[in-house]
């Protein structure tokens, strides 16, 4: 891998390059949710919108399993962030 | 990776209490230990957790765990040669009634005698602990300020590549099925992909400690709760540094490194179905306890909300001990939501006792056989 393909920025919320992530998974951590733990990829505003394909990519890449096999990681609500005062009131504004 | 089929120690379950002791046993010669994950590293309570990590406890016990693992937080990057992410901000008690000032302060005497500076400090001095706050209706509050938070992930994780490094074999996707105990001793274990036979086996398996101490023919009263939590999208730090926390209310609240802002509170009706689901309506009362604590979060938008496993025993005190009825099957469960923050001194402990020696902080009292006896040690300072 040339130096530029590592230092591509692959989760902008957490900015987690690209050579992190390969250097995680040559470490054993090979499926989303241990690379989210580790780096916290998918963990911010996001929620992994811009990253997880990328990142399965990278995992298919080193396990030789296709992307259709590899477990996409959890997704959790909300599906998009939310203001606490408009929680806070109940959804009533 | 093939299972192999004897091990001088089996662990079930990767949480912070698994790694733990699987670390400290083989820091202590112990050669051929193996520990099973039904999923992956920290994938249960642990990875679920609010992080937080105190001294300020309503028993002497607690209070001595407390301090020793915050004395081991303190070291743990150098030891285990990976960064935890310890942020050591204090936590704040806030007390809303009289009654409960009045306990936090009786607290705050048994944790002097005890070697933890907590302290009562006035509304001025909590809003420069914590300048996001608002809390007019407050009596008091109590302050720490070794207290704080790590993250639950790199420091289980720091564990579990520090035990790989002294020869331990984790095996994931590796679910316990049976325990296999003869004459009054544990010979090993059953899984989905096999046996292993093992002279020691130590239940760290946190919601499901229960099912595991069941197939050793081990009774004990715990109960697995589900607990919600939140976290927000980072903002300016500072708004709460401190872990700020009611047990009246049931709340806690504190401000990761990079801004984020994680709360959780006691759940109404305390489902125990092993669930992992979310509700709408902790979303929205978590959130009325935020805008009015903090008003500065009103703008603040909340990016993920999920749930975890409270093993709970009567007195929301640990089980850290060895069965009577079968020999080498060792427990350590039932933290009842604080399991994180001991992990690093119950691992130390629960090693000491498996290898014969005296534990440096005495755990009798946390043998199961006290729920029998009704020798309860109730812990009062809980959410």
């Amino acid at each position: 891998m040339n130096e530029r393909e590592e230092e591509i920025v692959i989760c902008r919320c957490e900015e987690v390059t690209l050579g992190e992530i390969r250097e995680w998974i040559d470490r054993g951590y090979q499926t989303f949710d241990e690379l989210k733990r580790v780096l916290r990829v998918g963990m911010g505003p996001c929620q992994g919108r811009g990253c997880r394909e990328m990142i399965l990519r990278e995992l298919s890449l080193k396990t030789g399993k296709p992307v259709s096999e590899i477990h996409p990681g959890t997704f959790r609500p909300p599906s998009k962030p939310v203001k606490l005062s408009l929680l806070a009131a109940g959804g009533d504004t | 990776m093939t299972l192999k089929r004897t091990a001088d120690v089996v662990v079930i379950g990767a949480g912070i209490q698994g790694c733990s002791i699987a670390y400290h046993l083989a820091k202590s010669g112990i050669k051929d230990i193996v520990v099973l994950e039904r999923s992956t590293i920290c994938s249960g309570s642990t990875g679920r957790c609010g992080a937080g990590i105190r001294a300020q406890w309503g028993t002497e016990m607690n209070c001595r765990f407390g301090l020793a693992a915050i004395e081991k937080f303190e070291q743990l990057h150098e030891e285990l040669g990976m960064d935890c992410g310890l942020h050591q901000g204090g936590y704040l008690v806030v007390a809303f009634e009289e009654s409960e000032y009045e306990h936090l302060k009786e607290s705050i005497r048994l944790q002097n005698s005890l070697g933890i500076h907590t302290r009562a400090v006035s509304y001025d001095e909590a809003r420069e602990i914590c300048p996001g706050l608002s809390a007019e209706d407050a009596v008091g509050f109590t302050f720490h300020g070794r207290d704080g938070h790590a993250d639950p992930f790199l420091t289980t994780f720091a564990y579990m590549e520090a035990a790989r490094r002294l020869g331990v074999d984790y095996q994931r996707f590796t679910e316990v099925r049976g325990i296999r105990y003869e004459a009054g001793k544990v010979t090993g274990v059953e899984t989905n992909r096999g046996q292993i036979d093992a002279p020691v086996v130590v239940n760290a398996a946190g919601g499901h400690s229960q099912h595991i101490a069941k197939m050793a023919g081990v009774k004990i009263p715990n109960s697995s709760e589900r607990h919600e939590i939140l976290i927000t999208e980072p903002v300016e730090p500072g708004i709460c540094p401190p872990m700020l926390i009611s047990f009246s209310r049931n709340f806690y609240i504190q401000q990761r490194p990079n801004g984020s802002m994680i709360g959780g509170r006691s759940p109404e009706g305390h489902p125990q179905d092993y669930g992992l689901g979310v509700s709408r309506d902790f979303l929205e009362s978590m959130s009325r306890t935020f805008v009015k604590l903090l008003p500065r979060t009103r703008g603040v938008r909340v990016v993920r909300q999920w749930s975890g496993l409270y093993n709970m025993t009567p007195d929301c005190q640990p089980i850290l001990c060895e069965a009577d009825e079968v020999k080498g099957f060792f427990l350590s469960c039932g933290y009842s939501g604080h399991g994180f923050m001991f992990g690093p001194i119950s691992g130390e402990l629960l090693t000491q006792q498996i290898l014969g020696q005296e534990p440096r902080i005495p755990i009798m009292m946390l043998h199961y056989r006290r729920f029998e006896k009704g020798e309860l040690l109730v812990e009062p300072a809980i959410v």
